[in-house]
């Protein structure tokens, strides 16, 4: 079958987000005054983050990973590795896991497209078999990260011109595609397929679900 | 004042209109609509409600001790034996049951059974298919407190068609097809069913090889090939069924597998309680106090939102009685059975009909405390209503189906998924179910849809186009189906019917459509439920 499934990460497979992971990244950091410093600064920042996700996924992620700022790309890749196993594994969906064994089984190419940060992404992306996967990069000069995100940013748009150049690449006949996402940020993706599923979805996407008739899974909280 | 004189003139359920009879009430969904039948229109009324046993608990324990053709149940316990115990799901009986459900009154006889031989090695299967989950709820109310809290969810559960390691394959008939069984209930030392017989289509070996089977064994007889040699559902003698049939064939490799002890219940037709019994009896025996119940009731009815319409009717359980409780071998089991339902609910009637006119009501198997999509409106009318006959269907060949419902183009996205995608993309193809099955393997295999069955309380991506398949018999059969009162032209035209406004236009559209001036017509008074014997 000319086909893929692609997948939103956090939310869809995981009960994690963006700033659970930002969370472990700030609590090990090896200084204490670091580490204080970090996570007090993003206890008192939830509240905005929460306001600047809903003014969009585009501001939040301009916002949100300034936080990385300063931290060392070898720390990022070792403490991801161990940012899945300690944590995100525990919390992914076995209901999504099954999905992408039996979409597998019935011949749809497995890909990963989030907003989520490659460093936590590519044990994710080993562990689940999937064929490709597409995440937010940090910049890093001189072994450090900037703080900003490499382009392509994916949110929104970018992962539905994701979806469309990968179908195209891999020759993929886009109304068999199937998409999986949780938020309303995703539904220019979800809309770039045929088969759109909407998992746990906010209420935005839940409405435009409902009114295109697009299946519902509801996937209960692992904790 | 004098009790109004029934105008019954062949027998206790056939009624004729004449100069003289009101309206008569019909089903229109969650409301009730006024018809008022052209003079000559035969009503045909169920019979009223068998008298139930008067001591079930007695009636069980006596099926229990003296099975048919095999040993009484205690005799095949012993400790540390693995016992499974399959039960009909939610879509048995309609309505759902007055507390105590029928089938915690038996498994409440069976655990204490067990509890006596040290048996305790039990798992209690629902019987789903490739229907929806029961919630937890549901089962709850269905077995009760004490066995729920016992046994769910690790030995109390639905039964699971797409665990990739819960079927085993008990082998392929002379025919091909295969049989496919839940894995707990073939390793198990013994089998029980506890069966409910509504209608009856209902029990046999229909029970274990449809009810704890998957799609591959389902597919062997849920197609338009088989469905269109049913004539009737309702009469499942193999030469009448095909469905029987096949079922019969499959059952004989249950049987030479497995250890199945089958226990059958027959339902009286007491479906109304309460404040409603008085719709259980026809309008002519009413008391003026019960037609203005019935006007009181029609104008609440209209006054509420659909939602809470059905909100009202889900809180009105059935007090159905147990008129026969029989245990052992399925089919010298379902013969007694059958001989049971029969009494209750078939009716002898001369000549057929060139117009059938039936309301379709809030309910059917398949949307118990959910909504009645256009697909399921379309299995009541042509799957379920048009089948309610032995022998020779009550419409004649190419006569005219008028039925009553809104039909609104409403689903349960949780309980419905794959219906809403039929209903969308399927129906573009028209209404022939051979031209809408290549589409089937699709819909089975969707991965989403099989995983908002497993985990969610969705019926399985394929039911949709069982539902259709359902239909088929009838379709072929009438000449055209009239709707009335729908509340838009889209979905009857994807059903494949012609609307109309109110009964009277669409009884001109059937003489129109029949070229007749004066037409044999009949008015099915259901629910409750009955089954015609039509003597041509």
């Amino acid at each position: 079958m000319k086909a893929a499934a692609f997948y939103d990460v956090d939310g869809t497979l995981v009960s994690t987000n963006v700033v659970h992971t930002y969370a472990y990244y700030a609590v090990n950091v090896p200084s204490l005054t670091d580490k204080v410093k970090r996570t007090g600064s993003l206890l008192a920042s939830l509240p905005f983050y929460m306001v600047a996700d809903k003014v969009g996924r585009k501001f939040f992620n301009d916002i949100f990973y300034k936080n990385y700022a300063g931290m060392g790309e070898d720390r990022l890749h070792v403490l991801g590795e161990e940012l899945f196993d300690r944590w995100i594994r525990g919390k992914m969906f076995p209901d999504m896991i099954d999905l992408i064994k039996r979409s597998r089984a019935e011949g749809y190419r497995q890909v990963i497209v989030t907003g989520a940060l490659d460093v936590m992404v590519r044990p994710m992306a080993k562990f689940l078999e999937v064929d490709d996967w597409a995440a937010n990069r940090l910049e890093i000069v001189d072994g450090k990260a900037t703080g900003r995100l490499l382009p392509p940013v994916f949110a929104g748009p970018e992962k539905a011109a994701y979806v469309r150049q990968y179908a195209a690449d891999h020759g993929l006949d886009l109304s068999l595609c199937r998409g999986y996402a949780d938020s309303g940020s995703d539904i220019p993706m979800l809309s770039m397929v045929g088969r759109p599923c909407a998992v746990n979805p906010d209420m935005n996407l839940a409405s435009t679900a409902n009114a295109h008739d697009w299946p519902i899974i509801r996937t209960p909280q692992k904790d | 004042m004098a009790r109004p004189q029934p105008r019954i003139t062949r027998d206790a359920n056939i009624e004729f209109i004449d100069e003289k009879s009101g309206p008569r009430f019909i089903w229109h969904g969650t409301r009730f609509k006024e018809i008022v039948l052209p003079r000559g229109t035969r009503v045909i009324h169920p019979s009223p409600p068998i008298e139930p046993l008067g001591n079930p608990k007695a009636a069980i324990r006596y099926a229990l001790q003296h099975p048919e053709e095999m040993d009484p149940l205690f005799a095949q316990l012993r400790p540390g034996m693995k016992l499974s115990i399959a039960v009909d799901d939610i879509s048995l009986p309609l309505p759902p049951m007055v507390l105590p459900d029928i089938r915690e009154v038996i498994l409440t006889e069976i655990l204490e059974l067990c509890g006596q031989y040290g048996v305790d090695d039990i798992h209690i299967i629902i019987a789903t298919a490739l229907h929806r989950r029961m919630t937890a709820a549901e089962a709850k109310r269905m077995v009760g407190s004490k066995i729920f809290n016992q046994y769910w969810p690790d030995r109390f559960y639905n039964h699971d068609a797409e665990d990739p390691d819960g079927i085993v394959e008990l082998g392929v008939t002379d025919h091909g097809e295969r049989v496919r069984i839940n894995r707990r209930c073939v390793e198990s030392d013994l089998l029980i069913y506890v069966n409910i017989n509504l209608v009856p289509m209902d029990g046999g070996h229909k029970s274990v090889t449809i009810g704890l089977t998957d799609y591959p064994s389902l597919k062997s007889h849920h197609n338009p090939h088989v469905m269109h040699k049913c004539h009737s559902y309702m009469d499942p003698r193999p030469e009448r069924s095909m469905l029987a049939k096949v079922t019969d064939r499959m059952g004989k490799i249950v049987d030479a597998h497995m250890k199945v002890f089958h226990i059958e219940t027959a339902l009286n037709s007491n479906m109304y309680a309460g404040p409603l019994a008085f719709l259980g009896k026809p309008e002519f025996q009413w008391s003026e106090f019960d037609k203005l119940k019935f006007q009181t009731t029609r104008a609440a009815l209209d006054r509420l939102p659909e939602a809470g319409r059905r909100a009202i009717f889900e809180q009105v359980p059935s007090p159905f009685g147990l008129t026969g409780v029989f245990a052992g071998k399925t089919e010298p089991v379902h013969k007694k059975t059958l001989e049971r339902v029969y009494a209750q609910y078939a009716v002898p009637v001369k000549g057929q009909a060139d117009v059938l006119i039936c309301g379709i009501p809030f309910i059917s198997p398949y949307n118990v405390n959910s909504i009645l999509n256009p697909i399921l409106v379309q299995v009541m009318a042509l799957g379920y209503l048009f089948n309610m006959y032995r022998g020779v269907p009550l419409l004649k060949k190419g006569g005219v189906l008028i039925i009553s419902h809104p039909c609104a183009e409403d689903f349960n996205r949780d309980h419905h998924p794959s219906y809403v995608e039929f209903y969308q993309r399927i129906l573009d193809h028209g209404t022939n179910s051979y031209d809408l099955e290549k589409f089937e393997a699709e819909f089975a295999q969707n991965p989403d849809y099989i995983q908002m069955y497993r985990k969610g309380n969705a019926y399985h991506g394929v039911h949709p186009f069982y539902m259709w398949y359902w239909g088929d018999a009838g379709r072929a059969h009438v000449g055209q189906t009239i709707i009335v009162g729908a509340e838009n032209e889209r979905a009857p035209k994807r059903m494949g019917w012609r609307t109309a406004r109110d009964f009277e236009s669409a009884i001109d559209k059937a003489k129109d459509f029949l070229g007749k001036s004066s037409p044999d017509i009949t008015y099915l008074h259901i629910p409750p439920i009955l089954v015609t014997d039509v003597e041509p």
